[in-house]
């Protein structure tokens, strides 16, 4: 056992865990934030994808003890109250989303994209940027709609800040 | 996965201490592949030792005409860097095909060599190169230090510290990806040095991991242009052979890799 000391969604949390925790158990089953996914298990489908010091990883290929002295984001971190993140606003006013298993992890990761690319988001950068997320509803066209969409709000929003 | 004890170490020698004081230790660099090996059960270390946090193992250089990149150095630091772009492109655009976003933020050149998957990227880069692998031991050449599937010249405790690449007058990096692992169903580096040697070697391909391809090289040292590799041809003994493709496919897709490489290289 160990304590894992990190900062979860801007509040600093000390977890006793075993040593072969994961982050995405850490996050799910010490912290109970379930908003976060695992998917495949395997590293591929991205539905567990968390921010750690504001870059998109696979939570579940990461021990938890990797992530100490970190800070986290989830899912359940990025609307300010009642008010949602563009991205999220953007999936819903899109319908980038049908049984919304792999919806988190997509959020986070495209967040991550369009911080990267800023102003230079284009579909084909959009959808190879999101290979590293599955999707078996949707077809990610209403997705990449939504990040597409979600670019331009954000855009607005940090000129505004 | 099996309990296993977890270590930070904050320099190369604690970790090399830490590993002399365990049973079975692993070391940990961006845990893109030991972690699902070990969630799949395939490993089970004692202890891992992490050297994610090892700034001795962080960073690029450019000085003359060697490229260094430290071990520890994720792949997204790599494909944009500014140094890796200007003196060997080809290095950043193999970066940016490899795994995928989320992946090239934890995976690290270092752990990617010491694995020497069969069908991982950057050992065709160090072969073609002619790089050279240091550790805290020694320097080894890419020749040696590959030694088949998922072998090394690595001896127990023994670390990668960095990887110097000669800066070639051209390079090129090409691979068809396999649409769901996104590692190479096979890729082929090119490489004219500046002394006028030419360097091609494959990943993906072979059954013994990666290796050079002689029958290119001398079409490419006659002509350097895609058409040169037309008239090559590659056999499909001893190359590997599954679901994704036969052997004969593989070895197709050596010359048409190898094609495209040398036609994008800079």
């Amino acid at each position: 056992m160990s304590t894992v000391k990190l900062t979860v969604n801007g509040k600093a949390v000390a977890v006793d865990v075993e040593d072969r925790t994961l982050l995405v158990q850490l996050l799910r089953d010490h912290l109970n934030l379930t908003g976060t996914h695992v998917g495949c298990d395997t590293s591929q489908c991205g539905a567990c994808v968390v921010h750690m010091d504001g870059r998109a990883v696979k939570s579940c290929t990461m021990l938890a003890g990797q992530a100490d002295g970190a800070s986290i984001t989830t899912i359940e971190g990025i609307a300010k109250g009642d008010e949602l993140h563009p991205m999220q606003a953007a999936f819903r006013d899109n319908h980038g989303l049908q049984c919304g298993y792999c919806t988190p992890g997509m959020i986070m990761s495209a967040i991550d994209i369009v911080h990267r690319h800023g102003g230079q988001l284009d579909e084909a950068t959009v959808r190879t940027e999101l290979e590293g997320n599955i999707c078996r509803c949707t077809g990610y066209h209403n997705i990449v709609k939504a990040v597409l969409d979600a670019a331009g709000r954000m855009k607005v929003s940090q000129a505004a800040e | 996965m099996y309990q296993t004890t977890y270590h930070r170490a904050s320099s190369v020698d604690e970790a090399v201490s830490l590993f002399g004081k365990s049973s079975e230790a692993k070391f940990l660099a961006g845990g893109q592949t030991l972690l699902p090996v070990m969630k799949q059960r395939l490993a089970s270390p004692s202890d891992v030792i992490d050297l994610g946090k090892i700034k001795e193992l962080q960073g690029i250089e450019l000085s003359g005409d060697t490229l260094t990149i430290k071990a520890g150095t994720i792949y997204y630091d790599i494909m944009t860097n500014a140094d890796v772009k200007k003196a060997i492109p080809a290095i950043a655009h193999l970066t940016s095909v490899l795994g995928d976003p989320a992946v090239r933020y934890r995976g690290t050149i270092g752990g990617s060599i010491a694995n020497n998957d069969p069908a991982a990227d950057f050992p065709a880069a160090l072969l073609a190169l002619g790089a050279t692998v240091k550790t805290n031991k020694r320097s080894i050449s890419a020749e040696d230090f590959f030694q088949g599937l998922f072998t090394t010249a690595l001896e127990d405790g023994e670390i990668i510290t960095a990887v110097s690449f000669p800066v070639p007058a051209k390079a090129g990096y090409e691979k068809m990806r396999h649409p769901a692992s996104r590692f190479a169903l096979t890729g082929v580096f090119v490489a004219q040095t500046k002394s006028g040697e030419v360097r091609v070697a494959a990943t993906g391909a072979s059954q013994s991991g990666v290796m050079r391809v002689p029958a290119i090289e001398a079409a490419l040292k006659a002509n350097w242009s895609p058409s040169a590799i037309d008239g090559v041809s590659i056999s499909a003994s001893g190359l590997l052979a599954d679901i994704h493709g036969t052997a004969e496919y593989r070895a197709n897709l050596v010359k048409v890799m190898a094609q495209r490489a040398v036609a994008a290289a800079r």
